[in-house]
């Protein structure tokens, strides 16, 4: 195989981390490389220095046998035939498919005005050369995150590149649109014989996609390993540096009575048509219950009906016995019920405030951090973020530091701190754990597990099915807006709850109970 | 009813209009950078009182437009600085620059001309009239689109070459990828801020304009305080327009009706009550616009 990326001896210093510790590494031409590491292992700094962001410290990066010294920059890279999807999508919403990909490179006509023909036309022949179907006048906005995604990559290679970096580009797609890409990839790197590099957190898809897996800690490259040779335990212990115990936590327990009862719950999704359609469910004392389904499919809706945040069409939701269907969030949450949004950054925490400040949210009218519900009382607050600092493990600079210097996992472990110290005895939790690094996950499964002994009724929404399994008592399956099936946990396996999530089998009497 | 709606009023509308055209073609260029210049009307407020300014000491109305544009540049340099470079807030520049502006011009007047209150002179070169050849003697069409000032037909190619400009050229797209999502133009190797820089500047230039035809062309005078809050009218007019030159040039073409018809209404109505309608007119507009969006948003 010939080899395209070379790294010797690189190294990147920035002020107060050594981000690269004298990394060398070959990539091939023709391979999926997967790099896997904990946040802030140095995973996204060594692409950046393969794409130009930055320049190594020490050390020297050859693509194709070439250097990249003495000035690498992204146009540069590019040249060289190594284009980057970014997590965050450049993408401008208002704009067509084709006005994006070719953004910057207009084809002109009359040598003035932007040739929008020709432009369609360039990008219908990129997708098909790729075989990434795309309508080119279709306006962004108006697509899903799978197909913003598509588009991006096409921008990627609209210059022939032949190194690919794809910094996690999973984290934000469902798991079918996780399978389309994964096609993709198989396909480019078959047929057009390119490589691609993947940054990633998810270990089950770098067993299912990549050659070759790298894995990184605080600034190391730990090991390469062939994919083949390895497993997902063998890639997370050296990842964390110890043994992930990914097994069961769950105590044998008796679980109490209904605290959470939901009736015929009937409600819109945002451009009101009906997103649930009559979803009966309860959750007892100590028990969690999962709700699985393929996202789009009632989960969000679900949690935040439940939370006051979105009016329902019809059905009742009962906490305790009584009905609280028609009350506002915060009175919600004042009879015991915790909430952690799906969207942690738009509505888990507020991005401009303080760590502290989002810690102490929804206690703050309390006599402990208020005086007469105007003052707040900033050493207290102070304070009793730095003890939830400890015991939650948030890496932060300072608790007065701002949310959005955080790294996604503490984010969310800043979102968990602040429900789990509510100490209400029902929470409802959306996925907790999505793009979150394994020695979080580890941690915040612990966490919802100890609540769960403690003896909350939890109820559980996530896109994950392995964290479902590990984690509930009883899984429900929610498709296009109905609950088509209900197990106890062990009765049924991950394949065959697929049919359930998809439709393709109901349950006797699962949508109307 | 006869002395009211006829030609006159329709060319009267014509000509007041031109003022918000101009100023809102430049404001429009700077919302599609997404950022919020309400400092136009201070700007115009400028460039009326040097265009005067220019005229009168040089003699000639070339030599008033060239220095109002001259101000233009310079006025749309120190807002991009500010906003951009500096980072200040806009909402403050704007409003510094309007206050200056009513300061500034006031102060001249009394140090350069020494009068109160408003200059005019016979010495003052107003902008050139032009007669359409042909179209001129075409009865009431002739008397509708013919014997206006220069500015004002300058100002109806403005609004197509922008409107071509923004919506069909590359670097209309650049200009609109700025503003939306400057991220994604920085990523394909092309500056956002020179797109902000060029925006800036040419609203500033086009607001100077404006003023110029408020002084030399509508009248020949210059008056404290004489925008009268057009900018705001020209800013409110983009919004309702959403940017799109062609809505924009309609919108002010409303202003400038309702402006003709209260001149004309002032025989029988207080004329306090027909100053305040076009201003009026104004804010039914920015309801319309909410409400628009509103139901918008529902479907």
């Amino acid at each position: 195989m010939k080899e395209i990326v070379r790294f010797s001896h690189v190294s990147m210093q920035f002020p107060g981390t050594l981000a690269n510790d004298d990394i060398s590494l070959s990539i091939y031409e023709g391979e999926v490389f997967a790099l896997v590491g904990e946040n802030g292992a140095g995973k996204s700094t060594l692409m950046n220095l393969l794409y130009g962001l930055h320049q190594p410290t020490l050390g020297e990066i050859h693509i194709s046998g070439l250097p990249t010294a003495p000035v690498h920059s992204p146009e540069k890279a590019m040249r060289m035939g190594v284009s980057m999807v970014h997590q965050h999508f450049k993408l401008v919403p208002s704009f067509t498919v084709a006005q994006n990909i070719l953004l910057g490179h207009e084809p002109k006509k009359w040598g003035l005005f932007y040739d929008e023909k020709a432009a369609n036309e360039t990008v219908r022949q990129l997708s098909e050369t790729y075989g990434l179907e795309v309508n080119p006048t279709d306006v962004v906005r108006d697509l899903s995150i799978g197909l913003q995604q598509r588009v991006e990559i096409l921008k990627a290679l609209r210059t022939g590149a032949k190194v690919l970096i794809l910094d996690e580009p999973t984290a934000v797609l469902t798991a079918q649109e996780t399978e389309e890409l994964f096609a993709v990839i198989r396909r480019i790197v078959k047929e057009k014989n390119m490589t691609v590099i993947m940054i990633t957190h998810r270990l089950p898809e770098v067993m299912q996609i990549s050659d070759r897996v790298g894995v990184m800690r605080r600034g190391r490259m730990i090991d390469v390993l062939r994919t083949r040779d390895t497993s997902e335990q063998g890639i997370s212990s050296l990842m964390v540096g110890r043994d992930v115990i990914f097994d069961d936590l769950r105590t044998e327990q008796e679980s109490g009575e209904e605290k959470l009862v939901i009736r015929g719950l009937m409600a819109n999704n945002d451009r009101m048509l009906p997103a649930l359609r009559g979803v009966s469910l309860s959750v007892h004392a100590g028990e969690i219950v999962g709700v699985c389904g393929v996202e789009g499919n009632g989960q969000t809706e679900l949690s935040e009906c439940i939370m006051g945040m979105r009016p329902q069409t019809g059905g009742s939701v009962i906490l305790n016995g009584k009905d609280i269907s028609r009350l506002s969030p915060r009175k919600i949450r004042e009879m015991g019920v915790s909430f952690i949004p799906e969207d942690r950054l738009s509505t888990g925490v507020d991005q401009k405030s303080s760590i502290e400040e989002n810690l102490a949210l929804g206690k703050h009218r309390t006599r402990d951090f208020s005086l007469l519900g105007i003052h707040l009382r900033r050493g207290k607050v102070k304070q009793y973020a730095k003890q939830l600092e400890k015991q939650f493990d948030i890496r932060c600079a300072g608790v007065d530091e701002p949310v959005q210097s955080l790294s996604g996992g503490n984010v969310q472990k800043v979102v968990i701190a602040r429900e789990f110290s509510f100490d209400t005895p029902v929470l409802v939790i959306c996925q907790p754990t999505r793009g979150v690094d394994i020695g979080a996950i580890e941690f915040i499964h612990e966490r919802i597990i100890e609540k769960r002994n403690e003896g909350c009724a939890i109820l559980l929404i996530s896109a994950d099915l392995d964290e479902l399994f590990r984690l509930s008592d009883t899984l429900v399956t929610l498709y296009d807006g109905n609950i088509t099936g209900r197990f106890k946990a062990g009765e049924i396996t991950m394949e065959e709850i697929g049919f359930y999530m998809l439709g393709a089998k109901v349950q006797e009497g699962g949508s109307h109970e | 009813m006869g002395e009211i709606f006829n030609v006159l009023l329709l060319q009267t509308t014509l000509r007041s209009a031109t003022p918000v055209v101009l100023a809102a073609m430049g404001c429009l260029l700077t919302q599609h950078v997404n950022m919020t210049n309400i400092g136009i009307d201070g700007m115009m407020l400028i460039g009326a009182f040097f265009a005067v300014l220019g005229s009168y000491f040089f003699g000639s109305w070339a030599a008033g437009l060239g220095l109002a544009i001259l101000c233009g540049i310079l006025l749309g340099l120190f807002y991009y600085v500010f906003v951009i470079k500096f980072g200040s807030d806009e909402f403050i520049i704007g409003v510094a620059l309007n206050i200056f502006a009513g300061g500034l011009t006031v102060f001249l007047l009394r140090t350069v001309f020494q009068v109160k209150g408003a200059f005019s002179d016979p010495a003052l070169v107003p902008l050139p009239t032009i007669h359409l050849p042909l179209i001129r003697h075409i009865p009431v069409l002739g008397q509708l689109l013919s014997g206006h000032t220069l500015l004002v037909y300058v100002s109806w190619a403005l609004v197509l070459i922008l409107w071509a400009f923004i919506y069909k050229t590359p670097a209309g797209v650049h200009l609109r990828a700025s503003g939306e999502y400057p991220a994604a133009l920085t990523a394909c190797g092309k500056s956002p801020e020179k797109m902000k820089c060029f925006a800036s500047v040419a609203c500033g230039i086009l607001a100077c304009v404006a003023g110029a035809h408020l002084s030399l062309g509508y009248l020949t005078m210059f008056a404290e305080n004489m925008s009268a809050s057009r900018g705001y009218v020209a800013f409110a007019c983009v919004i309702f327009g959403r940017g799109n030159p062609l809505i924009v040039f309609l919108a002010a073409l409303l202003f400038g009706f309702i402006d003709a018809l209260g001149l004309r209404l002032q025989n029988y109505i207080p004329s306090d009550l027909t100053a305040m309608a076009p201003y009026l007119v104004t804010v039914v507009m920015m309801v319309v616009v909410v409400l628009w969006e509103r139901r918008k948003k529902k479907s």
